[in-house]
């Protein structure tokens, strides 16, 4: 059997998802079009961000929103050193848990800090939105370090 | 996905996006080469001695290299099929379409291929098809190389001729 040079050839497998994001997510998503971040109370006081439809620990529904603020602080990260198409940011970035001020826990989210060495646990983050927003958790477009605002 | 400001937010779109290099191996790769020639090219294993299309270098069965290649009819059985009615983004045929596992003559594994020319719930297990080819100009290293199965007319097969197959 003669050798013949192996065939390879790109391979694209896409979904085009459309996914119902119920009462409590779609007014996280509609507050982020409108360039404001809301929690929800839960059933222990604490703020979730972002906010759940139902309890974590009792699991009774939860209305009760809350805005927080637009910066926060980075309880834990890790460093992005080279991006993926898809990935928010195309220069290096880190992704991080970011508290937000009044929230009682942390959300995923991007730092453009530029450079590893900036990144710190505990550094101090403000939210940079985008220009165009349509109700999407990307309508944060990342959390940059506060001192370099 | 713009939505106007006084909307509640009611759906996000969330594509996913599956970026692969396929590699199709040195079996693989010589079906493919074949194809661009418009031949059907498996390859027999020489323990159970049976012939896989396409072609993939072992026998999944007994686990040994599978070299000896036998050229393949392009005309064999549909052993089990598929009337789909579901459209998806990126499919330009028309609905309802059959999706059929084909047996070629000679070979002992089945692959997916259209069966066109005849109404979709006039197709049967065991009927008899034949490849219709794409023009020679059109022609790759791929199986789109048939544009389909069509009806040969002859007597369906018994289904013991198949029913190893399903």
């Amino acid at each position: 059997m003669a050798v013949t040079a192996v065939l390879s050839a790109d391979h694209v497998l896409e979904y085009p998802y459309k996914r119902s994001v119920g009462p409590v997510i779609g007014r996280f998503l509609t507050g982020l079009r409108d360039g404001r971040i809301e929690g929800i109370r839960g059933a222990d006081g604490r703020v979730l961000v972002p906010p759940v439809e139902y309890d974590p620990f009792t699991a009774a529904p939860l209305d009760e929103f809350v805005e927080v603020g637009s910066s926060g602080v980075v309880t834990t990260w890790c460093w992005v050193a080279e991006p993926r198409p898809q990935q928010p940011l195309e220069r290096p970035f880190a992704w991080a848990l970011i508290r937000l001020d009044g929230a009682d826990t942390a959300m995923l989210h991007a730092v453009d800090a530029g450079d590893i060495a900036r990144m710190r646990t505990g550094m101090r983050v403000a939210v940079r939105w985008r220009t165009e927003r349509t109700g999407h958790i990307r309508d944060i477009e990342s959390f940059v370090p506060e001192e370099r605002r | 996905m713009s939505q106007v400001a006084s909307e509640p937010v009611t759906a996000v779109e969330t594509p996913i996006r599956l970026q692969y290099r396929y590699t199709a191996g040195h079996a693989t790769t010589r079906f493919l080469r074949a194809l661009t020639e418009g031949r059907l090219l498996g390859q027999r294993c020489p323990r159970c001695r049976k012939v896989y299309v396409p072609p993939r270098g072992s026998c999944p069965t007994c686990g040994v290299p599978t070299d000896e290649e036998v050229p393949l009819a392009d005309r064999g059985i549909v052993t089990s099929f598929c009337i789909v009615n579901v459209p998806f983004v990126g499919h330009a045929i028309e609905m309802p379409y059959v999706a059929a596992s084909v047996l070629l003559d000679g070979a002992d594994i089945t692959f997916q291929h259209l069966v066109q020319e005849i109404p979709a719930a006039e197709v049967r297990m065991g009927m008899r098809i034949e490849a219709v080819w794409a023009p020679r100009e059109e022609w790759g290293p791929s199986l789109e190389n048939i544009r389909h199965f069509r009806p040969t007319g002859e007597p369906d097969a018994a289904f013991e001729a198949y029913k190893e197959h399903l």
